[in-house]
């Protein structure tokens, strides 16, 4: 267990006191690695608690900058930060909430080249990205890294989270094992999104991943949750791994990465 | 058999706006039929020219994925409960 400063056990002491996190667990926060990967909707608000929780190590990757339009839900990021890449002002943020939380971040676009080298280091993958084609690289990297993938995702007024975890449950593959092709769904943009949305599912990755690293809990490898804010409504449905997925699966298919074409949303 | 059938927000321009629908039918493919029969169009952006469910759309009855049990052929009773649920990228 780490040291702490006194200045620390009043931080963190509504987390000391609870039995499930003690000292222990919060040491235990301090000494984690959690990659971000996309500091927008569901990225503001995880990277927001996260830092406040005291996980002392964040990794955010995204190449984008801050838009006006993004404010309705990127809290991360504010009105005087428009322009600013996102990385830099979501490490602004952090740092002004909790000076313990080692933040480097990383302004480039994921790609199947650059993804493993991102990767390294870090034990959880928190995946807010807005579009497939990078969910299927960032689910691929995980399953061959072994790495736990905490999904989050978000369409007008529903949202689903899940946690990928290799060898103990399904990957994405096994739920949807390509994805769709381009024109099938509809684009993110033209949807639209409730902004609070992204506060809901971003933070439910959090607190999964906060259970992932203290241990504690039922986490939801194996379910997925599923939130329809306009009928006020959680969902559990069982997930399974697919004994057949191209990837995870007894025959993999996929062996190497795929940079699929891009769709459904890289905001602009 | 009656169920209920949950629609995900992007078929619900199909449904009238409507998230909730009723469907008779003694299997999953009867159902689906049966959707297509109350909204026209609404089985081909579920399944594929083959009638087997889009390999980025899950169909769960109550809360297992057809996929594990019988798939299209899985039985359904009365009161059971279906969801469709398509993959959603968004999160930006």
């Amino acid at each position: 267990m780490i040291d702490f400063t006194d200045e620390q056990i009043e931080r963190y002491s509504r987390h000391i006191i609870l039995p499930e996190v003690g000292g222990e667990g919060q040491s235990r926060l301090l000494e984690s690695k959690v990659l971000l990967v996309g500091a927008g909707g569901l990225g503001s608000p995880a990277a927001f608690y996260l830092a406040a929780a005291g996980v002392g190590n964040m990794g955010i990757i995204d190449f984008d900058t801050v838009d006006l339009s993004n404010l309705q839900r990127q809290i991360i990021h504010n009105t005087e930060r428009i322009g600013m890449l996102k990385t830099e002002s979501a490490k602004k943020t952090i740092s002004a909430l909790n000076p313990d939380v080692n933040v480097t971040v990383f302004n480039e676009k994921l790609t199947s080249e650059n993804i493993l080298r991102l990767f390294e280091g870090y034990d959880y993958v928190l995946d807010g990205t807005d579009n497939f084609a990078t969910r299927y690289l960032i689910n691929d990297a995980c399953v061959m890294t072994g790495k736990t993938n905490i999904h989050g995702s978000i369409f007008r007024f529903e949202g689903q989270v899940t946690i990928f975890k290799p060898d103990e449950g399904p990957c994405y593959r096994c739920l949807y094992p390509e994805p769709p092709p381009p024109g099938m769904v509809p684009n993110c943009q033209e949807g639209g999104v409730l902004g609070v949305l992204a506060g809901v599912i971003g933070n439910l990755q959090v607190v999964e991943t906060l259970k992932l690293i203290l241990g504690k809990g039922e986490t939801l490898v194996g379910s997925l949750l599923i939130y329809d804010a306009l009928k006020t409504e959680f969902r559990k449905l069982k997930l399974k791994k697919d004994p057949k997925c191209p990837v995870c699966g007894d025959q993999p298919t996929i062996t190497e990465l795929i940079d699929y074409e891009e769709f459904c949303g890289l905001s602009r | 058999m009656a169920v209920k059938v949950r629609v995900p927000t992007p078929l619900m321009k199909l449904t009238d706006n409507k998230s909730e629908v009723t469907a008779e039918g003694a299997t999953i493919n009867d159902i689906l039929n049966n959707l297509e029969n109350q909204f026209a169009g609404i089985k081909e952006r579920i399944c594929d020219e083959k009638g087997a469910p889009r390999r980025f759309i899950n169909i769960y009855l109550n809360e297992e994925d057809i996929r594990f049990l019988e798939g299209e052929n899985t039985p359904v009773k009365d009161g059971d409960e279906i969801s469709i649920i398509p993959a959603i990228a968004g999160g930006a």
